[in-house]
């Protein structure tokens, strides 16, 4: 039996006397196509900010690969193989989009503890950096600095940093949101073709995606898982219709977005 | 950077290359980096009479790159800078006047390997923070290493100092002459070799990350930087360049005293940064050229109130520079490159209407004319009324002359570009 690529076990979070997650219990098997739906201030980034590590627990712990690091930070989960995409982008805007991939893959490999030869000297790094470009088809803006590019491309290279720390899991927060609907299918197709083998967590409002992406859906409302289940299950769930599904903006079918 | 320039370019094919082929070929050395070197040994032959003048500059241009790497590259902002410039100078100021060690190039060493050891230190603590916090912690560290040698005035000389120290021979051959002509050249041979250090670190893997730190620290966690241990390393590095210029300082002088610790000196780097622009490793040696030039010429005009010109130049860096004088450079050499000369100074100004671009390119070319009469003029007047008496009709003849060249051409590309603006609507 192996285990499961990520494991979440009794997850509390308080601010003060708020409790905004509640012995949550969470498992993504190895290529998980996860989909995390909720009502606004149902502690969904929450959640993902406890798994990354930019949170940290009241109580409870966090399992990667069957290996607790709940008591790692960030950075070191993130070398464990833990990425994430945020939910507004966190880019190196003054950089250019391939610098910002050789960035993330000089720091998975290293590379970045060096400070004699030149970044330019390990063409490795840098075809590697493309390659994720090319993945994403945005070669021709590598030289582009990323604060010049259109926000939906910039999701992108959101999106091409995550790939680059080749992770096991992978967590979405919103990958969509900002973007102007006429470009949200370029990072929709994106999404649906990851790599099976990463296990991916996605937090998105639009409920044709989720359905479309998700293998298995999992509610959360005020901050304490509320149900579980496939995409049908979900769907005809009465009690997710009325607290979630119901909702102004959330229609199933409807494709409304809101960011 | 001409990034976006670049990338505009790429067609569908061998757009690959292209991207790889800038960073492969971005840390090469290019031809215009000679400059600033050339005129370093130029002043030397040129006017040796000044060299005095030419060891400060030199010493506050390695203060100034030591800066440079904390705030340009990794964006801490220390106010408390001249904390490690102050370990650097003691050191050497201690080893002759208490251990009676004065060999020049094993005391530089120990003061790099002491006020690194200090940054390495202080660095694990403040480093934890950001913003303000670090501003005034930095702060801090400077005046408590001048209040220590305040306290244990016994062994630091107090604010009296250590005075008339004696350096030995460099390399047991070459002695220190009143003049500093020696001085000049060592002084400029080591600035060469921590130059080159920092340049490599700059164009490293490792730099890569810092710009990153600087841009965004939050992604830099999630990608698994060890930012701490990054930020810790670099303030490490910079501490000791800035022990060695201090090291340089003292033996430049002969003297240190605790002010070398004050506040002034700590702002004074960081005017000098700014003015010649962050993150860019040559605005370390604009800023403090300019600003050891204006300094020396504004207090022979005014004795008293010379800091208000540097302010006043201070504050125009600030509103059209942003990027210091290095930037400004950039953005024009950048602009012109783009869309021809002209184009240079529209961009540059405003994205008004014709006569704002206008009435600007003219204050700017003015400036840059009065930059340029004003430094014609260094060097050639030795006497402060020798100096005044020559400066407003040179200047002035300069200033007209730039405004005159910069609305000229403007209007010439003002021209074209609202005919091609007007075939292309009619088309």
């Amino acid at each position: 039996m192996t285990a499961a690529a990520l494991e979440v076990r009794g997850l509390n979070r308080n601010f003060g006397a708020l409790k905004v997650t509640r012995d949550v219990d969470l498992t993504l098997e190895r290529g998980a196509r996860r989909a995390l739906i909720g009502p606004n201030g149902a502690g969904k980034t929450t959640l993902v900010n406890l798994i990354t590590g930019l949170l940290n627990p009241s109580s409870g712990k966090v399992v990667l690969g069957g290996q607790d690091i709940t008591a790692l930070s960030q950075a070191q989960r993130a070398r464990r193989g833990i990425a994430r995409t945020f939910q507004i982008n966190q880019l190196f805007r003054g950089l250019t989009v391939l610098e910002n991939l050789c960035l993330a893959v000089g720091e998975r490999d290293g590379h970045c503890n060096n400070l004699w030869r030149a970044t330019g000297a390990r063409r490795v790094v840098i075809d590697e950096a493309l390659d994720y470009l090319a993945a994403l088809r945005i070669v021709d803006d590598a030289l582009k600095l990323v604060r010049e590019l259109p926000y939906g491309r910039q999701r992108l290279v959101e999106i091409a940093i995550a790939l680059a720390q080749k992770p096991r899991v992978l967590l979405l927060d919103e990958p969509a949101a900002g973007v102007p609907s006429s470009e949200t299918h370029l990072i929709l197709d994106v999404v649906a073709n990851l790599d099976p083998d990463i296990a991916i967590l996605i937090i998105e409002h639009d409920m044709d995606v989720v359905f479309r992406f998700a293998r298995k859906i999992t509610v959360l409302v005020a901050g304490a898982i509320f149900t579980e289940g496939t995409p049908q299950e979900i769907m005809a769930n009465e009690q997710v219709r009325a607290v979630y599904l119901g909702q102004e903006g959330h229609r199933v079918g409807g494709g409304v977005r809101h960011g | 950077m001409a990034a976006s320039e670049k990338s505009r370019e790429l067609a569908a094919t061998g757009a690959r290359e292209r991207a790889a082929g800038y960073l492969v070929g971005r840390h090469r050395f290019r031809p215009a980096e000679a400059l600033p070197w050339l005129l370093a040994i130029a002043a030397f032959f040129l006017f040796p009479d000044r060299m005095t003048f030419g060891n400060q500059a030199l010493i506050m241009v390695m203060f100034a790159l030591s800066l440079d790497l904390i705030l340009g590259y990794a964006g801490i902002v220390s106010l408390g800078h001249a904390a490690f410039f102050g370990v650097g100078a003691y050191t050497v100021g201690l080893l002759i006047a208490r251990l009676d060690w004065s060999e020049p190039l094993s005391s530089l060493l120990a003061a790099a390997m002491l006020s690194g050891l200090i940054g390495f230190v202080t660095g694990w603590f403040i480093l934890r923070y950001r913003g303000l916090t670090v501003i005034m912690l930095t702060l801090a560290t400077a005046i408590m290493l001048q209040e220590a040698g305040n306290l244990r005035s016994d062994i630091s000389g107090g604010y009296d100092g250590l005075p008339g120290l004696v350096i030995s021979p460099l390399f047991g051959i070459f002695d220190y002459d009143l003049y500093g002509h020696v001085n000049y050249l060592y002084v400029l041979g080591v600035l060469a070799v921590i130059f080159y250090m920092v340049r490599r670190i700059v164009y490293s893997p490792f730099g890569q990350a810092l710009t990153g730190i600087r841009e965004n620290v939050r992604r830099m966690h999630a990608i698994g930087s060890p930012v701490h241990r990054r930020l810790v390393t670099v303030y490490t590095i910079s501490a000791a360049i800035a022990g060695v210029a201090g090291a340089l300082f003292t033996q430049t002088n002969a003297y240190v005293t605790l002010t070398v610790f004050d506040f002034d000196n700590s702002a004074k780097v960081m005017v000098m940064l700014i003015l010649g622009g962050t993150g860019r490793l040559y605005g370390a040696f604009i800023g403090a050229v300019v600003y050891m030039m204006l300094e020396d010429h504004l207090s022979k005009l005014s004795p008293t109130f010379w800091q208000f010109g540097i302010g006043l130049l201070l504050i125009l860096a600030v509103l059209f520079a942003p990027r210091g004088l290095l930037g400004l450079v950039e953005e024009i050499s950048r602009k012109s490159w783009r869309r021809g000369r002209a184009g240079a100074a529209r961009r540059l100004i405003w994205k008004g209407e014709h006569w704002t671009v206008l009435a600007g390119s003219a204050v700017d070319g003015a400036a840059i004319g009065f930059i340029v009469g004003f430094a014609a003029n260094f060097g050639q007047a030795h006497l402060l009324s020798e100096y005044i008496a020559s400066l407003p009709g040179r200047a002035l003849a300069f200033t007209c002359f730039g405004a005159l060249v910069a609305t000229a051409i403007n209007a010439i590309y003002l021209a074209f570009t609202s005919r091609a603006a007007a075939e292309d609507r009619g088309s």
